[in-house]
């Protein structure tokens, strides 16, 4: 029954955006993988599994997966109750919201790490507690969380807008409290949209560099993520180290990305299946 | 009946899909809490220590050679990188929405892949092409021609995060949309171009303008793959990101804040000029 249609311009169309799609995306990124396709297996093992290395993959993996937890919680709270509830000031702060998108992340940057210095605005009120957030690992989460904000907050808050309140409002008639509907109710029901924006805030958190340097004091072994990692190799014009580990955190994040979605899927199934 | 619901409602200090007071209170604390710790107050701060030694300082921090050298590369950089990728955008759109052919999935999927990659990584890829080691390294250097460490790099590096911007704002739309209109206009005699300008563009200017206003936000903004690309070279080669990063670095931290509201200010003009075009795509029935 479809007919190609009486629609003009298939053909440049498609052909224009493939030829730029891999003359920008597909052809660079593809030199990555041959770079390292040069390397023999041992060369590429040992450049990409030295102690340094695997600190910066366990601080890049870990404090993104942090940062994307406090956000998906965060997120769904300011969601909510910029959906749910009226306040003065409303549009300004969900315009605000989307900031961490909109301001370059080398101004983040400078400007988490001088919030928080030990002479900062909010460092000085840590430093009598102890607490240090410049400069150390805590400071990368900051910035990540920072990072991350908009991602959950814009995915969760469509789908709460078009919740239909008649399931709130019927659970609460079966004699379910307020946590209960919520729980049964309404996280089922937001749950998808609030993995989706936490997989993208972790997505973008594990490659984040700009806000992340100033704040985290660089130090090998202790807080110099990956991306810091790569920079260094390639300043000493060592194109193969950088490319190395550079696969390796592509891979990582490709098959993350890809679990989280399958998982997504076999929910979605799984549920479609279950309502039938 | 009605006398006992009113009954209800009069005893029932709040509906049942509301919560108590408490719990109300302590969700928008939580939420403006985090709202102020986080995005208020660095604003704040950023505007705070630009003008720590005064207008004129603050002055002379944005208006010194080298300052303005990189407030004209910055904008020449995503000058030529949005309308660009705007032009990708319209294209893959086009084809996306409006035709089926295999492997649309996987296109889709693709035009995503800047997304996924860190910035880093995006200037790396380009160092592999185009630097002096990289496959195209002697070819270039044999014709005096240089991308890496000057201004064509730092165009490449631009037009690569900001590619998915415009086409993942169109393809949803236009999907959304269907082609009957567009047909309409082909059988009734219209030119492809006739079609484009007169039907399609009318209907999906305002998606198109958020995805070029996202799309500039990030190009002004980018920071990691313009630094690996860029050589840092003071009056030539540095965008004004990496000049707020030298000048904080050199301990210079009030003309890097200086440069940094700069940045700012763009910024909370892309999100206004944002929320405008959200307001209008929500509201499509009023004319301007």
């Amino acid at each position: 029954m479809r007919h190609r249609g009486v629609l003009p311009g298939f053909g440049p169309a498609l052909g224009f955006s493939l030829a730029y799609l891999c003359l920008i995306v597909l052809i660079p990124l593809s030199a990555t993988f041959i770079k390292a396709a040069g390397l023999s297996w041992q060369a590429f093992w040992e450049t990409t599994t030295t102690p340094r290395v695997l600190a910066s993959y366990r601080l890049t993996f870990g404090a993104s997966l942090i940062a994307a937890l406090v956000n998906a919680f965060f997120g769904l709270v300011v969601a909510w109750v910029l959906v749910r509830y009226r306040f003065p000031g409303k549009r300004m702060v969900d315009a605000l919201v989307d900031l961490p998108f909109a301001l370059p992340t080398a101004v983040a940057g400078i400007t988490l790490a001088s919030l928080y210095a030990p002479n900062g605005w909010l460092g000085s009120l840590l430093a009598p507690y102890g607490i240090k957030v410049a400069y150390t690992p805590l400071g990368i989460v900051v910035a990540l969380i920072f990072i991350g904000l908009p991602f959950v907050v814009r995915t969760v808050e469509p789908v709460l807008q078009e919740l239909e309140q008649e399931l709130e409002e019927a659970a609460a008639s079966l004699g379910a409290s307020r946590w209960q509907t919520f729980y049964r109710v309404l996280l089922p029901a937001v749950m998808p949209a609030l993995i989706t924006g936490f997989t993208m805030a972790f997505a973008r958190a594990i490659g984040e560099y700009g806000s992340v340097i100033f704040i985290a004091g660089n130090m090998p072994m202790v807080s110099e993520i990956t991306p810091v990692l790569i920079v260094g190799r390639l300043e000493q014009y060592d194109y193969a180290g950088a490319t190395a580990i550079a696969v390796v955190m592509m891979v990582i994040s490709f098959i993350l990305l890809l679990v989280i979605n399958l998982f997504q899927a076999w929910r979605a199934h799984r549920e479609l299946r279950g309502s039938v | 009946m009605a006398t006992i619901a009113a009954a209800i409602v009069a005893d029932s200090p709040r509906r049942v899909t509301e919560e108590g007071p408490w719990v109300r209170g302590l969700l928008l604390t939580l939420a403006l809490g985090f709202m102020g710790l986080f995005l208020w107050l660095p604003v704040s701060l950023v505007f705070t220590e630009a003008l720590r030694k005064g207008v004129e300082f603050y002055l002379a921090a944005i208006t010194e050679p080298d300052a303005l050298t990189a407030i004209r590369l910055t904008l020449l950089a995503s000058a030529i990188a949005v309308p660009l990728n705007l032009i990708f955008g319209l294209a893959a759109a086009w084809a996306i929405a409006r035709f089926d052919f295999p492997g649309k999935g996987l296109l889709i999927t693709l035009i995503d892949l800047p997304f996924a990659i860190s910035p880093v990584i995006a200037g790396l890829i380009y160092v592999l092409m185009f630097g002096a080691q990289g496959w195209f390294g002697s070819w270039l250097a044999g014709h005096d021609i240089k991308i890496i460490f000057a201004v064509p790099g730092i165009v490449l590096a631009t037009i690569f995060v900001t590619f998915p911007f415009v086409a993942r704002e169109l393809i949803p739309l236009m999907q959304a949309q269907g082609k009957d209109e567009e047909e309409a206009a082909i059988l009734l005699g219209a030119g492809g171009w006739q079609m484009f300008w007169r039907v399609t563009l009318p209907n999906i200017r305002w998606g198109l303008l958020y995805g070029v206003i996202l799309c500039t936000a990030r190009g002004l903004g980018e920071f990691g793959a313009v630094s690996v690309v860029s050589g840092h070279i003071r009056g030539l080669t540095n965008t004004l990101p990496l000049h707020v990063e030298i000048l904080y670095n050199e301990y210079n931290g009030v003309a890097a804040f200086a440069c940094a509201s700069l940045l700012t200010l763009l910024a909370l003009v892309m999100l206004a000029a944002k929320t405008f075009v959200q307001w209008r795509i929500d509201h499509p029935g009023n004319r301007l």
